[in-house]
């Protein structure tokens, strides 16, 4: 029977990672203490007795100055913070990126599911599936561009592009997975082919399905904050890193809030996909 | 049982089944050779032999698993494949290959959704042969949560939910610890007399392989040759008391002297005769 404790067990890992950030962070300041440009709050002032190139107020900004910045109107003349702003960008950069997902999930499945019933076509296409993740994306990006348009239908295709490798590679080996003797068994009930697929391989499947959507989950935020670039399109933490990239000097802060939000964004499409395996796979408790 | 229409008298006839496993044209094994095998309807018969002696490949052969490379084999008066394909026999692996992500009622209930059976119906089946296994209080339990005797009960259940003319099973309890293998020899026991299923049951065990059947077809080594067939004639129903006569020591004696190629041991079961004789007359 399982135990009851399972929500302790969750809670320990939440604990976990918040002691995780917050060590992050007193590292972060610690660094910026002893080897940092000089901290002068409230007529007080601390000189730092080392001198550390990137831990300087430019390239490593207080955590509280980018919480800070968040609060503070995006640009002069403007009525929204920047804190609105990106979760404005990122809702935006999210949307295609879940374009992407879906888009490249259903194509990885469907890859798989054509690879695992044909040895033939598994031999002629696994290696371009393989060498089209060679490919840097950031070359491949304009190329998308150039023939589908700048428009958000590029960028989540660059999503699809990252998001559909590792769907494949897991789904062959997970729609392989059943035991042959499971396989008889069907046989021996004369199920078709459809009923082997959708009762047996594609159930079998999901837990290496879950595995490869938690790496697509990040990987397709990836794929459309770098397709915004050469995609052309005017909103989203893309366009934004390029943006506040070429403000830099004038307000670091800003970029390390947009990193901030971007990484935000990825963790909250990690546990949404974590939400999801929980919710499908409750009824086998096996891993 | 449910059928309705004329049964034949043999649920299995192999004629001749030839079984090579070849690569590239090549011959590497004679798996089985010349097997001639009838099987009557009802009866409980074991295949017992070396390992590796083809019996597993000759019960895969009848449930159309595994193609002969000659000879003809009928299963219900039609070919095997005609016979699979109106899934008319169940099978049961050493290993239950329960799906680990069904209940263990909707383990039972698979081969009745792939029959396409109405809900209602398959629920009230799928209870009937869940007491069957007698294991009714843990049809919402899932496979990992029960033990490895119950899931091969689970397994059986799942095997006779059609209502299979013929029961094929493959090492069952091959991977049970002795105390639990006998009770599984007894169960299967009680659901055989209560369905009539005929059963070809493989095993490598010789007492359970007597103790189980009607007949036992004794096979021999590389390449796999029905050798010796024992008429078990031991009184039904079979219990405990049934694993103490002397009856059935002789003819676990008779089994395994003819496992060994016959003749050489005689003097083995006057011997034995011997010690049997007087421990029952003490």
């Amino acid at each position: 029977m399982p135990e009851a404790g399972v929500p302790r067990g969750r809670l320990r890992s939440v604990a976990t990672f918040v002691a995780f950030v917050l060590a992050v962070l007193v590292l972060w300041e610690l660094l910026k203490f002893i080897g940092g440009d000089p901290w002068r709050y409230f007529g007080w002032e601390w000189r730092p007795p080392l001198k550390i190139a990137f831990a300087s107020d430019l390239l490593l900004p207080h955590v509280w100055q980018i919480v800070a910045a968040l609060a503070e109107p995006v640009q002069r003349l403007r009525t929204d913070s920047l804190a609105q702003f990106l979760l404005g960008a990122a809702f935006y950069t999210w949307r295609e990126a879940a374009i992407g997902f879906v888009a490249g999930t259903i194509l990885g499945i469907g890859l798989a599911t054509i690879f695992v019933h044909s040895r033939l076509l598994e031999r002629a296409f696994v290696p371009y599936v393989i060498a089209s993740q060679t490919i840097p994306i950031v070359a491949l990006a304009p190329m998308i561009v150039f023939a589908f348009g700048t428009s958000i239908v590029s960028v989540a295709i660059v999503a699809t592009y990252l998001t559909f490798f590792p769907v494949t590679i897991a789904m062959i080996r997970g729609l392989r997975s059943p035991d042959p003797r499971a396989l008889d068994l069907m046989r021996s009930y004369a199920a078709s082919p459809g009923a082997i697929f959708w009762k047996l391989r594609m159930p079998a499947s999901l837990p290496y399905l879950f595995t490869a959507l938690k790496i697509s989950a990040t990987a397709s935020i990836v794929g459309a904050i770098i397709g915004e670039g050469p995609g052309g399109v005017n909103d989203g933490l893309g366009r934004s890193i390029i943006n506040f990239n070429n403000q830099y000097i004038s307000g670091p802060e800003k970029l390390w809030a947009t990193i901030l939000i971007a990484a935000l964004l990825g963790i909250a499409s990690y546990a949404l996909v974590q939400i999801a395996e929980r919710w499908t796979l409750r009824a086998a408790p096996t891993r | 049982m449910s059928q309705t229409r004329e049964e034949p008298a043999s649920v299995v006839q192999l004629r001749g089944v030839d079984k090579a496993f070849t690569a590239g044209g090549e011959v590497l094994t004679a798996a089985l050779s010349g097997i001639d095998l009838e099987i009557r309807r009802g009866e409980f018969v074991s295949l017992i032999g070396p390992s590796g002696c083809g019996k597993s490949t000759l019960l895969r052969i009848i449930g159309d698993l595994t193609q002969p490379t000659a000879g003809e084999v009928i299963v219900n008066g039609k070919s095997a494949s005609a016979a699979r394909r109106g899934r008319e026999y169940g099978i049961v692996f050493q290993a239950p290959v329960l799906f680990d992500w069904r209940r263990v009622e909707d383990n039972v209930r698979l081969p009745l959704e792939l029959l396409g059976m109405g809900r209602a119906e398959r629920e009230e089946r799928a209870g009937e042969m869940l007491r069957l296994v007698d294991l009714t209080d843990f049809a919402r339990h899932y496979p990992y949560q029960l033990s490895g005797g119950m899931q091969q009960r689970v397994a059986i259940a799942r095997a006779l939910a059609l209502e299979p003319a013929l029961l094929l099973m493959d090492e069952p309890f091959g991977a049970l610890d002795e105390m639990t293998r006998e009770r599984m020899n007894s169960e299967v026991l009680r659901i055989w007399e209560k369905t009539g299923t005929t059963v070809v049951f493989v095993t490598h065990s010789i007492p359970e392989a007597v103790f189980l059947s009607s007949r036992v077809v004794v096979m021999s080594h590389r390449p796999g040759r029905i050798t010796h067939t024992v008429e078990i004639d031991l009184p039904r129903p079979r219990g405990l008391e049934t694993r103490e006569l002397r009856r059935y020591f002789e003819l676990v004696t008779e089994v395994r002297q003819q496992l060994r190629g016959g003749g050489a041991e005689e003097d083995v079961l006057a011997a034995l005769d011997q010690v049997a004789a007087e421990e029952g007359s003490v």
